[in-house]
């Protein structure tokens, strides 16, 4: 176990004594004792950097079953490194922010810090992990350290329903996914990413390679609230707002772009990829900035924001992966859009996180988050505005914060689409630049309504709940720290651009001996994508200014389209269609059970027996008849029909008698004394034992004859029919001749008795007259404690 | 001529045996029931005893003397039964 290994596991060392901390030093904020964690990672990723910039990476393995081809490889490589910087960074300011943000005297603040701790961890483990089943262990520990931060507090319905619609719709593409990484390893043999990679020209035409990719994308999908997997996001709002600008904006969420980013090299030959990703995140994006126009809350507004810009993410993921089918001389024309994806990956992480941290001070300190009652908080928290200005103008794409850099480059991507002539793209390419464009327009739009309808126009103060002042200064650092960082990408983007985004865009995009040197310049000239910035800024003011006269569109439209309500009325379809469906077949009446059991019977055994050809009548085989066993045969048959036509229970019970001894004549005939003696006395004794029962049931004024029903009587003349076709079937395929000369010739040479049944019963096969024994035993000691032990009755339990 | 004579000895015996049958069916009352039960019973102590003829075995002495063991406990029963309705009295009854 090397040290990165530690530093993976370190989270959850950690979790482990945060409840300690807690309870020995409840004056301290438990926070404090959780984040020099993240600054320390943080710091020690740093390290890395020179390694990745070189375009190297380092791997480290730790034997777990190595039987089964799964060890715990940890790979840190530009992607890797780029997302353990972001979860480490982000949550060092997210722990500072929680430390202010929840009170160590209301909050139970142990279980808050271990299931953050376990995500942490959690998520380092999914971006650093080079095996796909501990990728996949790491996946699954996010989902369910999530639903547990989402469900913190409990006792709300909101929080609970949150929680678990997030855990239903996450673990479903959690299992989808590892349905692909088993279709992987079928594949290629390994589970190791690395060498997938480096085979995975060969299982390009593969027969499972298309479901493979599926697979993967179902994953990445829920995982990255893509449509129409986003439903989950908005919900998980009910978490306390630290958690949400964690998990909901910088981490968790971009758990699916790492994958599709990682899984990239293998996947990407394929014309699928392309348009999947890139069609249902450019869908996403559009549907994601058109839903947030219309919320009123703070944090539904950024919910649905993020899962925008996790569309644009991927569909700029998804266009970046046609440029590995030009194979022309200016290789990086293409692969604009993959740095785009990068570049804003970053860029989101850093201003959604601060935009969240805001949304929370507002909350914090005005009780608040509903837009409609906020206004005008701009003279009270100017800090705080300050901060949502540089946050939301990012976001709109507007200069000088780095929002407008990622957004130039993903306008340029998507214009270059137009120029792809592979996989149709020359036909419908031309939606991705509209799309795009139109979409971004509604991101202006709540950009503005963001900023301006909670810090400006009339104050509010009697819809309030808190007299609203600035937040404490611990409660500012985080979002300041993220809002410089927004300006410094802004200004200077190259210091990110040759450590940070070369190296990751070449482990989503390894080209042999091809060295990415990206660099992002401010000022392309005046190209369409500069027009198409001024465009959205024109109509986004003016759509924002006019808002109130087009809002009625959202009143009748998106109501319609929610897919929520897919959502609700398909899971609790599915519950009352189970539950129909289970009392319809599970109704109680034994007899109904009995139906099933000899239909599926009498289906399977006949079914086997015809169309497998299996019956075989061969009458070779058999002895003579003699006139006595046709004689007892028909006294047992009249028996036993005459039982189902007779009234009374008593002349069931003496015919049923009859058929018994009836049995032991046969025995008789057979030469069988043994079984003749055995079964004269035992029918006996179970006639009685029916005479016994009989006189105890409850007094039936007339006692009718059995009802008659036709599928009775189809499925015992079945099971009759079955059972005499198997018997004559099996007689005529004897294959062997029998053991039992054996037990003649040695069952007074070895055995020392002349009465073979008995020789064989206690000798040669006494093992199972000793469990028969037992069985008796069983059931006497069974009826005693049934009539002795009355639980409930009126007498007290004599065994006390 | 002893296997001609044990078979239709047998055929005899069975014939009477469905009779008795016919009797335990058709009732009318439950002590003609029983009647014929042990009827039938006692024929089957013949018809073993005939068939053990016609295997030649001494084999199935015990099966014949159990049957007649049976029919006068099941009778017994039965009759006490239809008396008291009760056939093992629990007089200790704790």
């Amino acid at each position: 176990m090397s040290l990165l290994h530690l530093a993976i596991i370190s989270p959850f060392l950690l979790a482990i004594l945060v409840p300690i901390a807690y309870k020995l030093f409840r004056q301290i904020h438990t926070g404090w004792f959780v984040l020099p964690l993240p600054i320390l990672l943080f710091s020690y990723f740093i390290s890395y950097l020179s390694i990745t910039s070189d375009q190297q990476s380092v791997t480290k393995s730790f034997s777990w079953i190595p039987a089964l081809g799964i060890d715990f490889a940890a790979k840190v490589d530009g992607l890797g490194l780029l997302f353990a910087l972001l979860i480490s960074g982000i949550g060092s300011l997210v722990v500072l922010y929680s430390i202010y943000y929840l009170d160590k005297n209301k909050e139970q603040l142990n279980t808050f810090y271990v299931y953050l701790l376990l995500f942490m961890g959690a998520m380092l483990g999914v971006v650093l992990s080079d095996n796909l089943i501990v990728l996949y262990t790491f996946w699954e520990f996010t989902s369910f350290s999530s639903f547990l931060l989402i469900g913190y507090w409990y006792h709300r319905e909101k929080s609970r329903y949150g929680a678990q619609k997030s855990m239903i719709i996450t673990v479903f593409g959690g299992l989808s996914m590892l349905g692909g990484i088993i279709l992987l390893y079928l594949m290629t043999g390994t589970f190791s990413i690395s060498e997938i990679i480096a085979g995975s020209d060969e299982i390009f035409s593969h027969s499972l390679f298309v479901p493979a990719l599926l697979c993967f994308l179902i994953g990445a999908f829920t995982k990255s609230a893509q449509f129409p997997f986003h439903i989950w996001l908005p919900d998980a709002m009910e978490a306390p707002t630290p958690v949400s600008a964690y998990l909901h904006s910088a981490t968790m969420v971009k758990a699916g772009i790492y994958l599709v980013a990682r899984m990239s090299p293998v996947f990407a030959e394929h014309s699928l990829w392309l348009w999947l990703i890139a069609g249902f995140g450019i869908t996403t994006l559009f549907w994601g900035s058109f839903s947030a126009v219309k919320q009123t809350d703070l944090k539904a507004i950024l919910a649905f924001s993020t899962v925008s810009q996790l569309g644009m993410i991927m569909s700029l993921l998804g266009i970046g992966a046609a440029a590995l089918h030009f194979e022309t001389v200016d290789d990086s024309y293409f692969t604009v859009a993959t740095t785009a994806a990068v570049f804003h990956l970053i860029n989101h992480a850093t201003f959604k996180g601060s935009l969240f941290m805001v949304a929370g001070i507002v909350d914090h300190e005005t009780g608040t988050r509903d837009i409609r009652k906020l206004g005008g908080l701009m003279n009270f928290m100017p800090i705080t505005f300050t901060l949502a200005v540089i946050g939301t103008f990012s976001m709109a794409g507007l200069p000088p914060f780095n929002g407008f850099l990622s957004k130039e480059m993903f306008f340029t991507g998507m214009v270059r689409v137009l120029e792809m002539d592979i996989f149709n793209l020359d036909t419908w390419g031309f939606l991705f630049p509209v799309l795009a464009w139109v979409a971004s327009v509604f991101t202006f739009i709540y950009s503005m309504i963001l900023v301006f309808k909670t810090f400006t126009g009339k104050f509010q103060p009697e819809q309030l709940e808190k007299k609203p002042h600035e937040a404490p200064i611990g409660m500012l650092i985080s979002p300041i720290i993220l809002a410089s960082l927004v300006i410094i990408i802004g200004f200077f983007p190259n210091i990110i651009a040759n450590t940070l985004i070369s190296p990751a865009q070449a482990a989503i995009m390894p080209v042999e001996g091809y060295v990415y040197d990206t660099h992002i310049y401010f000022w392309h000239g005046f190209t369409p994508e500069l027009f198409m910035t001024l465009g959205v800024i024109t109509l986004g003011i003016l759509l924002f200014v006019t808002l109130p006269k087009w809002r009625r569109v959202y009143d009748f439209l998106p109501e319609k389209l929610a897919l929520n309500r897919f959502y609700d009325s398909g899971l609790s379809g599915i519950q009352h269609v189970a539950h129909k469906f289970t009392k319809w077949y599970m109704n109680g009446s034994i007899r109904n059970y009995l139906v099933y059991i000899f239909t599926f019977f009498i289906i399977t055994l006949l079914s086997v027996l015809f169309l497998k050809g299996a019956f075989k009548f061969d009458a070779s085989n058999v002895s003579a008849i003699r006139f006595s066993e046709i004689v007892l045969a028909l006294v047992i048959a009249i028996g036993a029909i005459t039982i189902m036509f007779v009234k009374s229970r008593l002349t069931s019970i003496i015919l049923l008698g009859a058929v018994g001894y009836t049995v032991a004549l046969f025995f008789v005939l057979f030469r069988a004394p043994d079984l003749a003696l055995t079964q004269l006395v035992i029918e006996t004794i179970s006639v009685a034992l029916f005479l016994l029962c009989f006189y105890h049931l409850p007094q039936i004024k007339d006692e009718e004859r059995m009802p008659f029903k036709a599928t009775n009587a189809v499925i015992s003349i079945g099971v009759g029919l079955v059972i005499t076709l198997i018997a004559f079937s099996a007689h005529s395929n004897k294959l062997f001749d029998s053991i039992s000369q054996y037990y003649i010739d040695n069952t007074y040479e070895k055995a020392a008795g002349k009465n073979m049944v008995n020789v064989i019963l206690v000798d040669f096969r006494g093992f199972d007259t000793m469990f028969e024994i037992t069985v008796l035993a069983i059931a006497a000691l069974g009826i005693f404690g049934m009539i002795k032990l009355r639980l409930g009755g009126g007498k007290k339990n004599e065994n006390k | 001529m002893l296997n001609t004579v044990v078979l239709s000895a047998i055929l005899i015996i069975s014939a009477a045996t469905i009779g008795l049958i016919y009797r335990v069916i058709k009732g009318p009352t439950t002590p003609d029931r029983v009647v014929a039960l042990d009827a039938i019973g006692i024929n089957l102590v013949a018809i073993v005893a005939l068939i053990s003829i016609a295997l030649n075995t001494s084999a199935f002495v015990e099966v014949i003397l159990l049957i007649g063991i049976l029919a006068f406990i099941g009778t017994v029963a039965f009759s006490k039964y239809l008396e008291k309705g009760v056939i093992i009295e629990n007089e200790r009854d704790r």
